[in-house]
């Protein structure tokens, strides 16, 4: 029988010709879409930056918005704001936050903190502008708006998210870590405290930071808690105060397109907040990865 | 004659000099475990042990993988209650009284025996504050300083660390860090150390520093050594408990008390045959 040629044959047939093509056009696909991923990323930021750039000055962040009928004037009193609401968001959120993933993590039977694992996650899929109206007919009915419901309302928003970052880093300790401190007589609550959180400390701070960037672009939470504000910088959570999402929100309803101007900058400046905030989380938490697995 | 055991399997070399061994009924009895029984959810690891601990004497437990011997040495301080499916029947008496009855603190267990663990695993903190941390908890705050040089020195790692007590633990070698997990646990002044395997993930010459080292500790507490080499456990313990793995008829497995003697015996009569088969290398 003579040695069928074809059978060994290392060059394509019309079939395998076929599905190399069809290989060669889903991976050019997949990677087109990763690109357009990118590329919505650098429109957005180039986009918001390059028509809010003209705004951006010394003024604009120290003055507040200029009376009605007349021009000038900047944000300063949404910053304050963004920045006394989401301090306060984030000094409800973080403890509580940590204590229900040591609670998960250390204290709970599995199966319990199965289930408060779940419910962190649905609370973290909950629409926001709903948590606004629970806060609202919580909080605000009866006795109106106030900076601090507005950050019981982004604290709620929060709380999943530092939940279950710092659960997640806690699940990367050593169980072998927390032996050893039982086993010299410490009890749980000292080896929790002494071993246990700090070893995840460059995790915590990584959640955190992560939740603060998220509440401070958060609008709806707001709406209905803290947005008939007066025009002046306010330092007290007991008054409303105006916040940079929804101060964008105001800015670009009005007719003057100046304000449009300030819209986009102030957009800029939240997303330059947010992406320096994140990236640094980021950072942190390879470098703390790195040092508690080497 | 010589050449005759050369041809045989090799006897162990039990090289360590020790003291004539005394009669049982001269020592105290740290441990006295009666039909204890371990089970993670419905098998039991280690089954119906019946064995007596010693005061400053080394014992060692050995046999093959899976016969309980861990599961065993963890119930004497109740490190298996961090394990949810655990359960313990029998009693395990400390000095007479059961360190799982009613009203016994297992914080309070751990505190007066310690443990050492098959991997080192110093705290991620400097290797002063290693030391130092245990004592801070249980209140043995004064004279923090000499308490932590004491231990270190009695682990034989304080000339080896002295100059560098503030930098972090993770940067000492394996055997160090395993030398400083003992300091750790002796620093807190237990009654009885366990050691888990304690030189398994170690090179052979951090290996003898800390068989030399259980040597120097016998003299000033109880040790219990679990391990898995056999020339180890000739080298170091004064009573040897062989455990090995029963099978019932429907497959289950189980580990069990085979035989307990002075290492002497265990290494070269034993009574049963498991045991003279695993000592002398055909099984296990």
């Amino acid at each position: 029988m003579a040695v069928d040629a074809g059978r060994y044959s290392l060059t394509l047939s019309r079939r395998t010709r076929r599905r190399k093509g069809v290989n060669v056009l889903m991976q050019a696909l997949a990677t087109l879409a990763a690109l357009a991923a990118v590329a919505v990323l650098a429109l957005v930021i180039i986009s918001v930056a390059r028509r809010g750039a003209s705004a951006l000055s010394w003024d604009f962040f120290t003055k507040n918005a200029a009376t009605f009928g007349q021009s000038g004037g900047g944000v300063a009193n949404a910053l304050v704001g963004s920045l006394v609401i989401v301090g306060l968001a984030t000094a409800m959120a973080v403890p509580v936050g940590i204590l229900i993933a040591l609670y998960v993590s250390e204290f709970a039977p599995p199966r319990v903190g199965d289930l408060v694992r779940l419910v962190l996650d649905v609370l973290n899929g909950l629409p926001s502008i709903i948590i606004g109206i629970f806060v609202y007919g919580l909080l605000v009915i009866g006795s109106g708006q106030a900076a601090w419901k507005g950050s019981f309302a982004l604290a709620i928003i929060m709380l999943p998210l530092v939940a279950r970052a710092t659960q997640e880093v806690l699940a990367l300790v050593p169980s072998t870590l927390r032996e050893g401190a039982l086993a010299l007589g410490a009890s749980r609550w000292r080896t929790v405290l002494g071993v246990v959180l700090p070893t995840s400390f460059g995790g915590i701070i990584t959640g955190t930071v992560l939740a603060v960037a998220r509440a401070a672009g958060e609008t709806a939470p707001l709406l209905f808690t803290t947005s008939i504000a007066a025009n002046a910088v306010t330092w007290d959570p007991r008054q409303p105060v105006l916040s940079i999402p929804y101060d964008i929100f105001v800015l670009s309803e009005s007719p003057d397109p100046a304000d449009h101007a300030r819209a986009w900058a102030l957009g800029f400046v939240l997303i330059c907040f947010v992406l320096v905030t994140s990236l640094s989380a980021r950072l942190l938490l390879v470098r703390y990865r790195k040092r508690l697995e080497g | 004659m010589e050449a005759d055991t050369m041809n045989v399997v090799a006897p162990i070399e039990i090289a360590q000099p020790r003291e004539a061994p005394r009669s049982a009924s001269d020592l105290e009895i740290v441990f006295e475990t009666r039909g204890l029984t371990v089970s993670y959810g419905k098998a039991p690891a280690v089954s119906d042990v019946d064995l007596s601990i010693y005061r400053n004497l080394v014992t060692a437990i050995i046999g093959p993988s899976g016969c309980g011997k861990s599961t065993f040495l963890r119930s004497l301080n109740r490190m298996n209650d961090l394990v949810p499916s655990a359960k313990v029947e029998g009693e395990v008496l400390y000095h007479g009284q059961n360190i799982y009855g009613d009203g016994v603190d297992p914080v309070e267990v751990r505190r007066r025996i310690g443990m050492v663990f098959q991997k080192p695993n110093p705290f991620p903190k400097s290797i002063y504050d290693n030391v130092a941390w245990g004592l801070r908890v249980l209140g043995m705050k004064d004279d923090l300083d000499s308490r932590v040089e004491r231990a270190l020195t009695q682990a034989a790692l304080w000339d080896e660390v002295k100059d560098r007590l503030k930098k972090s633990a993770f940067g000492l070698s394996g055997g160090q860090q395993q030398r400083l997990c003992i300091a750790r646990a002796i620093a807190v002044e237990p009654d009885v150390v366990l050691l888990d395997e304690p030189a398994s993930a170690l090179d052979p010459i951090a290996t003898s520093k800390i068989e030399d080292l259980m040597h120097e500790l016998k003299n000033e507490y109880t040790l219990v050594i679990v391990t898995h080499n056999m020339q180890q456990a000739a080298r170091v313990a004064d009573m040897t408990a062989f455990f090995s793995i029963s099978r019932g008829e429907e497959g289950e497995r189980w580990g069990e008390l085979i035989e307990y003697d002075e290492t002497e015996k265990i290494f070269t009569t034993p009574s049963a045959n498991p045991t003279e088969d695993y000592v002398t290398g055909r099984f296990g």
